[in-house]
């Protein structure tokens, strides 16, 4: 058998479904409809960072030729936000603005030029309020509110939280040697290459339509019923081609609303596109998060605890925050055993735009901070780094103290194979002055194991319809926003009814058309919707079979499909054409018509929080990094970088090494030179030429390796492959820098002028760090004390090999690619917090 | 106030009237319907508008179209020929270069460029050649080996031998 298996294209390098398409224009982005009578919209947005409104007059906006509507708040009275518990977001502000960017009023007009006309037309009076600007004043500042919620004790917070598992006292008491260190992982944007965009109208018939560039068009849906105050039926949502998302976006946006809006007052079809400048306001990128480290090990480099505590700056808005506040502290335990771990998270309120999911979501800044002091325990140790990773490395089908359900997991062959295709253990520490290499592992969900909104309805649903000329047309709400989702639907169905993933006609993310998909975010659509695929595509297989069967009179379990043909397996020159099957199956049955839906099997831990964490199957990565760091400049220059991802099984390899290559491209930009930076409130740069982004001349060249661990849930064993490889990137680049140089940046971005800084304090005889001196003290709740699963003492056990840790597999855990636990629930509990 | 125009797009010669003050990308966007060329920051900072006049790439948001008037313009829907496929169109969709896609056009035509004077250019000047042109999906690393391929396909080894 070859590696790929039996199968004709799982697995295998094949071209995307929708590649031609996007090489010739002929790919619509939202921004490219033009509807007859369409005007243009635009949004008038606060200047100041943190301010009451005290006159807001459109009269004169409203009076100018070529204008047709002119809303504020008041038309829109209702709040929105992603999250269920954080409605917190006003369409346009009525009261009070929170950050530079926040939207006041919006405007249609007959064109571009007088709707920006007719906002600066708008008269707006503010009273100024103080303004909190960072993670620090958030905390300590207490005369100033931004929201009028919070969990407290302080008025910015949002959300407080604190966990513990295990017996950290006895941990910490075991370990031979305690570090305590401290982070800070710098916010940046999703820069995706096209603003976001939004189209709508309203018809006679009383229904709403909106093109947008959207991730999440069901959650786009929810909103807009809700803010409109229309049922969801009378709205209908299309994502349009997503031109780079990472994240960006996946919350509904005011203007996606006020398009709306303003189509339903003018009876014509509105465009609100964002210029650049806008998308860096309306942001929901990277939390910037300060982190503090407590993690003890034994002698032989194994971990007995880890304390964590992460202040995250929010911005002004709830966004995704209260996941992303748990995501700081949830995966630490997916990679290492830790047997005693507790994690505090404070997420602030500042007067800066709204944070939010941004590739990797809340788990690159913990990854960065625990790769970096496992780096640094390593040397303390004398020991080598990858054996300090191998050494605490989990294993398949365990549990974590956390409670995480581990199934599939490469990540101890990642680690193997990335150090020999680098040639880590010749290299690392034994290069000239200059050069390094450092190593760090991660992993990542293969989609959130709980739905935003708490139900228990499927994740993910595919419709599947052939035609008696044996056209095979496939519904379903996931959309494309470059990771290849419809291709992986096109191929998962052609594998299974043996066509061409080309010839796999796709309809996606309408939701008049198609049946949900809760979106592209948290690696979910590879893993959620490819297993409703494949549940559609073997149901209507089994139809075919079916059919032909009788006509044949061949048992269906001697037939097979394969090359656009039915035929009997013992005698292939016997059979039908996928046509004249379908035609068959269609007499039989009447029209053909399947449905496969995927749920995630029940994942949440005992505790509240969590709800952030689980998944059905992590992937895993492991990357080496090489650089070369000129003293004079302080410059670092990725040579290289090597990168080993346990994917499960591949279902397009040309996709799979993309996602990866991309990932390490994001992660470079993350670790050298992106940062969503203000002053005074305003934005320092932005600009696509002055917010640094890695170009052609930048990228180094990656060996991607692919680990195929074929996890028991995945459709045909596939998992993750867009977001955890970004994960691993920014920690091995700065261990590398400390291995050329000698000098710890426990900061990111790694830019010139730190290493520099680093440098030169060393010289003096300082330690060579820049980095955070401390965490401002700040009042964590009480934790709340959770016990580990049953057998967590086990990692103590003097006796135990290395490969401890919690049996954890589930009784019905499925062998071999199969659905699981897509049955309807019987009983409901309680929406774990955070979701 | 508006203008005349006259432009060579593509092969074709097409009339315009446009208020004076408009782009090229505006233009050809909003008045010709040659919605495949892109705009990601309307400042001539990220290469997304790339469109060639005369052969050369010229950035569409930061030039006027009353000065191109003369010359040969070419988009994005200008690089098939009939129905077929430029090199670079196919290999970009074969080595999945194009990810979202959204940069794709604007790269194509900067390559396009660069192999139209150098047919088996170096991998660095490639790289060099485009990167004025941003792409936040791909990591370039696809990108240039499609431009290998596309090239050596171009000088007939047809497999990029």
């Amino acid at each position: 058998m070859s590696p790929q298996g039996d199968f004709r294209i799982i697995g295998r390098p094949w071209t995307r479904v929708d590649g031609p398409g996007k090489t010739t224009g002929e790919a619509r982005y939202a921004d490219d409809l033009f509807l007859p009578r369409m005007l243009y919209g635009k949004l008038l947005r606060s200047h100041l960072p943190h301010a009451r409104l005290t006159t807001l007059d459109v009269s004169r906006a409203r009076a100018l030729p070529g204008v047709y509507a002119v809303i504020t708040g008041a038309d829109l009275p209702v709040r929105f936000g992603i999250m269920p518990s954080t409605q917190d977001e006003e369409t346009l502000c009525r009261e009070k603005v929170r950050y530079v960017g926040d939207p006041i009023a919006a405007v249609a007009a007959v064109d571009e030029e007088t709707a920006e006309r007719a906002c600066e037309a708008i008269a707006v009076e503010y009273e100024p309020l103080p303004a909190v600007m960072s993670i620090e004043d958030a905390i300590g500042d207490t005369s100033v509110r931004i929201q009028e919620y919070g969990d407290g004790p302080a008025p910015n917070v949002h959300k407080n939280v604190s966990l513990e598992f295990g017996d950290l006292g006895r941990g910490f008491a075991e370990a031979d040697l305690v570090r305590e260190d401290v982070f800070f992982f710098e916010g940046s944007n999703h820069l995706p290459m096209e603003q976001h965009s939004a189209v709508a109208q309203h018809d006679a018939g009383g229904r709403v339509t909106l093109w947008t560039s959207t991730q999440t068009p069901h959650y786009v849906h929810r909103a807009l019923a809700k803010v409109l105050e229309l049922p969801m039926s009378r709205i209908r949502v299309i994502a349009t081609p997503v031109g780079g998302g990472f994240g960006g976006k996946s919350d509904p946006f005011s203007h996606e609303i006020c398009a709306a809006k303003l189509a339903m007052i003018t009876g014509r079809p509105v465009k609100i596109t964002l210029t650049r400048e806008e998308v860096f306001y309306a942001h929901r990128g990277r939390h910037p998060v300060l982190m503090w480290f407590r993690t003890g090990v034994r002698r032989d480099g194994r971990i007995t605890a880890c304390h964590v505590k992460t202040f995250l700056d929010g911005g002004a808005y709830g966004s995704y925050g209260i996941a992303t506040t748990y995501y700081t502290g949830a995966l630490q335990t997916v990679t290492y055993k830790i047997p005693a771990y507790k994690f505090e998270g404070v997420r602030l309120w500042t007067n800066k735009p709204p944070c939010g999911p941004k590739r990797g979501h809340g788990t690159p800044q913990p990854r960065f901070a625990i790769e970096v002091q496992l780096d640094k325990l390593a040397a303390d140790l004398g020991c080598d780094p990858a054996a300090i990773r191998q050494v605490n490395a989990t294993d398949p089908f365990t549990r974590t103290v956390n409670h995480l359900r581990i199934t599939s997991n490469g990540l101890r062959e990642c680690i193997e194979r990335v150090v020999a295709a680098s040639g880590f253990h010749d290299r690392h520490g034994r290069q000239p002055a200059g050069r390094g290499m450092g190593l760090a592992v991660s992993a990542y969900l293969s989609g959130a194991g709980l739905p935003i909104y708490w139900n228990d309805m499927p994740h993910s649903e595919v419709q599947i319809r052939v035609d008696r000329g044996g056209g095979v047309m496939v519904s379903c709400g996931a959309i494309d926003i470059g990771q290849g989702s419809d291709s992986v639907l096109a191929g998962i169905i052609a594998e299974v009814l043996g066509l061409d993933p080309r010839e796999i006609s796709l309809v996606t993310a309408d939701t008049d058309l198609t049946p949900v998909d809760l979106g592209s975010y948290s690696s979910r659509v590879t893993f959620m919707a490819g297993n409703a695929a494949l549940q559609a595509a073997r149901k209507m297989r089994d139809l075919l079979l079916a059919a032909a069967s009788e006509h044949l009179g061949v048992e269906p379990d001697g037939l097979a499909v394969g090359d656009h043909r039915v035929y009997a397996v013992e005698n292939p020159e016997r059979g039908v054409s996928f046509p004249a099957a379908a035609g068959l199956a269609e007499a039989m049955f009447g029209t053909l018509v399947t449905v496969g839906s995927y749920t995630p099997p029940r994942l949440a831990g005992p505790y509240k929080g969590s709800g952030v964490g689980p998944s059905p199957a992590y992937s895993f990565s492991a990357c080496v990094a090489e650089v070369t760091v000129d003293a004079a400049t302080g410059d670092v220059r990725v040579e290289k970088v090597w990168i080993a991802h346990d994917i499960g099984r591949a279902i397009n390899e040309t996709l799979v090494i993309g996602q990866i290559e991309g990932s390490v491209y994001m992660g470079l930009g993350e670790a050298l030179m992106e940062e969503q930076i203000f002053r005074k409130g305003l934005h320092k740069i932005p600009s696509m030429l002055e917010y640094k982004s890695p170009t052609f001349l930048e990228m180094p060249p990656v060996e991607t390796i692919l680990v195929t661990t074929d996890d028991p849930e995945g459709p045909f064993g596939a998992k993750e492959a867009g977001q955890g490889p970004l994960l691993p990137v920014i920690p091995a680049v700065a261990n590398a820098v400390y291995d050329a140089v000698g000098v710890r940046i426990d900061e990111v971005p790694i830019t010139p002028d730190k290493v520099l800084a680093a440098l030169e304090q060393k010289a003096k005889g300082g330690q060579g760090r820049v980095g955070p001196a401390g965490i401002p003290p700040f009042p964590f709740r009480d934790p709340l004390r959770v016990e580990p699963p049953a057998g967590w003492d086990a990692p103590w056990r003097p006796d135990l090999s290395i490969a401890g840790g919690a049996g954890g597999l589930p009784q019905d855990l499925h062998a071999g690619t199969a659905l699981s636990d897509a049955k309807p629930r019987g009983d409901r509990r309680e929406a774990p917090e955070g979701l | 106030m508006k203008v005349a125009l006259t432009l060579r797009v593509n092969g074709e010669t097409r009339d315009v009237i446009a208020a004076v003050h408009k782009t090229l990308l505006e233009v050809l966007r909003e008045d010709l319907g040659l919605t495949g060329t892109k705009h990601g920051c309307e400042l001539g900072e990220c290469g997304t508008c790339t469109v060639l006049v005369a052969g050369t790439p010229v950035l569409s948001c930061l030039t006027l179209p009353v000065d191109v008037q003369d010359q040969e313009i070419t988009t994005v829907e200008g690089l098939a020929r009939g129905g077929d496929l430029h090199p670079l169109q196919v290999a970009f969709s074969e080595l999945g270069a194009a990810q979202c896609g959204y940069c794709t056009p604007g790269i194509l035509l900067a390559a396009k460029a660069l192999l139209d004077r150098t047919p088996a250019p170096a991998r660095e000047d490639v790289a060099a050649h485009l990167a004025g042109n941003l792409c936040r999906c791909t990591g370039y690393l696809k990108i240039l080996e499609a431009v290998d391929l596309a090239a050596a396909r171009m000088r007939g080894e047809e497999d990029g031998e």
